[in-house]
């Protein structure tokens, strides 16, 4: 037998929470994508002061959103109480030292500094992306698969900003750019897979073939085929602009699909009953779970 | 050692929401905020179709998802299983709410009462602005079970020491008592009766179990 549907969307994180994962993805994308870049063989000394600084921006941003967001902000440095097992912690605890590296290796010219912060960004991301996976309310966060997209996402987004802000003549960045928007499509599918095969809410489900999912989906492919034209060459001198583009278009997909997947996708578990009680002349009954309603039992 | 926990029958409960208007009064929760809510399901198909009442809230689980996301430790387990929240710790980060797979908790961004400007009694005793813009929750009326426990009552059987949603249920669906006494109402019930308790799968271990049928499974 099965139960009418009880979840709904959420209504407690909006724009705020959703430009937080944008923010700190596309922060720590950037600075992860500037601190491969000097491991390159035709790097100069130094670092690249614009991505850098930009990454900075996004993070800050990002913090100066949540910090909007919640319902007590003058209490905010409470956040630091929970390391042992809070990932809202764990991510705050990241988020100065992160930014201090980060200066340091600007103010310094140092790609040490900047590989440090590197490793600080994707401890930053890894935690941002454990904070939507520990939500067990709303099965589009807390699905396993969820953690490798928000990373691939991020990837994708600091590559293509990092092509934007004057590395698209690298034709290595260009190829990085390119292989993250690559593997975010592929986890994305998986992660589209993995939520039927969980029997997520039907309302989760429905935002896979919405217009505006669609229109994201077409604007992460056509980056995907800028990146690739320039990969190639095909368009000769004009080639870097084409990987500016395409990763300007990487970055704005990537916006979209976490907008879509904080504020709009994410659905509630709602409340189910596995049985039936038994009243009146009626028999007891098994009610299906979700996962095998989806499949078409009944 | 004791675990409080919540026993519903689902065979009993009629959908009075008697015990929401009882836990309404005695928390004085904001417009739109509803600590022990009776969901009206439709389970089957027609002609094979059945209403079922369930009476749900706050699990108070073994393994809190809630607790472990707090970032300001506001959100506590007791001893006794009860899971609380520190008001004036609690940061309004909302991934509590996210991390409750039984929708139990709240946040309200502005203090409101039920009939406008004008608080009832029960609203002016409980307004606190510490409870603005931060989550909320059932706690199995620990106020009531402590100062209870303090007299020597025990809560579950006497009424002065039991949460206000079981000592109001008409039907006598609702029991809480302590599942580590095995001479408890509720340890009883259990040992009598078919039980579940819900998204087990998460393996959250809740503390509200649900009575479905006669006889031990």
């Amino acid at each position: 037998m099965r139960q009418n549907e009880t979840a709904r969307r959420q209504r407690n994180w909006d724009l705020r929470a959703a430009g937080n994962f944008i923010g700190g993805g596309s922060g720590t994308g950037l600075l992860i994508a500037a601190a491969l870049a000097t491991l390159l063989p035709q790097a100069g000394p130094g670092v690249a002061v614009w991505p850098v600084l930009v990454g900075m921006g996004f993070v800050m941003m990002g913090l100066g959103l949540v910090w909007l967001e919640i319902g007590k902000p003058w209490r905010a440095f409470n956040v630091f109480f929970h390391p042992q097992t809070s990932w809202m912690t764990r991510e705050g605890f990241l988020a100065a030292p992160l930014l201090g590296c980060a200066a340091a290796a600007v103010w310094f010219q140092s790609a040490p500094l900047l590989w440090l912060a590197g490793l600080l960004a994707a401890g930053f991301l890894y935690c941002q992306a454990r904070i939507l996976k520990a939500s067990k309310a709303i099965p589009a966060w807390s699905h396993p698969r969820t953690v490798p997209l928000i990373i691939a996402t991020a990837l994708a987004e600091g590559s293509g900003l990092f092509l934007l802000l004057g590395a698209a003549g690298s034709r290595t960045m260009i190829a990085l750019a390119l292989a993250a928007a690559i593997a975010r499509e592929a986890l994305r599918e998986s992660y589209r897979r993995g939520l039927v095969q969980a029997g997520a809410p039907a309302g989760t489900l429905e935002w896979f073939g919405h217009p505006a999912t669609r229109v994201l989906q077409g604007t992460r492919l056509l980056a995907m085929a800028l990146l690739l034209a320039a990969l190639l060459g095909v368009a000769g001198t004009l080639s870097p602009l084409l990987a500016a583009l395409g990763g300007g278009l990487a970055a704005i997909g990537g916006f979209g699909l976490k907008i879509i997947l904080v504020t709009r996708a994410a659905f509630t578990r709602g409340l189910r009953i596995p049985f039936t009680p038994s009243r009146g002349r009626g028999p007891t009954a098994a009610v299906l779970p979700a996962a095998m309603l989806r499949q078409g039992k009944r | 050692m004791t675990r409080y926990a919540m026993v519903a029958d689902l065979r009993r409960c009629v959908g009075c929401q008697t015990c929401t208007a009882a836990c309404k009064e005695s928390r004085a929760t904001p417009p739109g905020v509803q600590f022990r809510r009776v969901l009206d399901l439709e389970v089957g198909e027609y002609p094979e179709v059945q209403r079922v009442f369930l009476p749900t809230g706050c699990q108070h689980c073994d393994e809190p998802p809630c607790l472990e996301v707090c970032p300001s430790t506001a959100t506590r387990k007791r001893d006794d299983g009860i899971v609380t929240i520190d008001e004036s710790l609690c940061i309004g980060c909302s991934a509590c709410i996210m991390a409750c797979p039984y929708d139990a908790r709240s946040m309200v961004d502005a203090q409101a009462f039920a009939y406008g400007d004008e608080a009832m009694a029960n609203e002016r005793y409980r307004a606190n602005p510490d409870r603005i813009g931060v989550a909320m929750k059932c706690d199995f009326c620990v106020d009531r079970v402590d100062a209870g426990v303090a007299k020597g009552l025990v809560p579950g059987v006497d009424p002065a020491a039991t949460p206000m949603c079981v000592q109001s249920c008409i039907s006598g669906a609702l029991h809480f008592g302590d599942l580590d006494d095995p001479d408890s109402n509720v340890s009883r019930l259990l040992a009598e009766n078919q039980s579940f308790r819900m998204h087990e799968d998460l393996g959250t271990g809740p503390g509200f179990h649900y009575l479905w049928d006669k006889g031990a499974l």
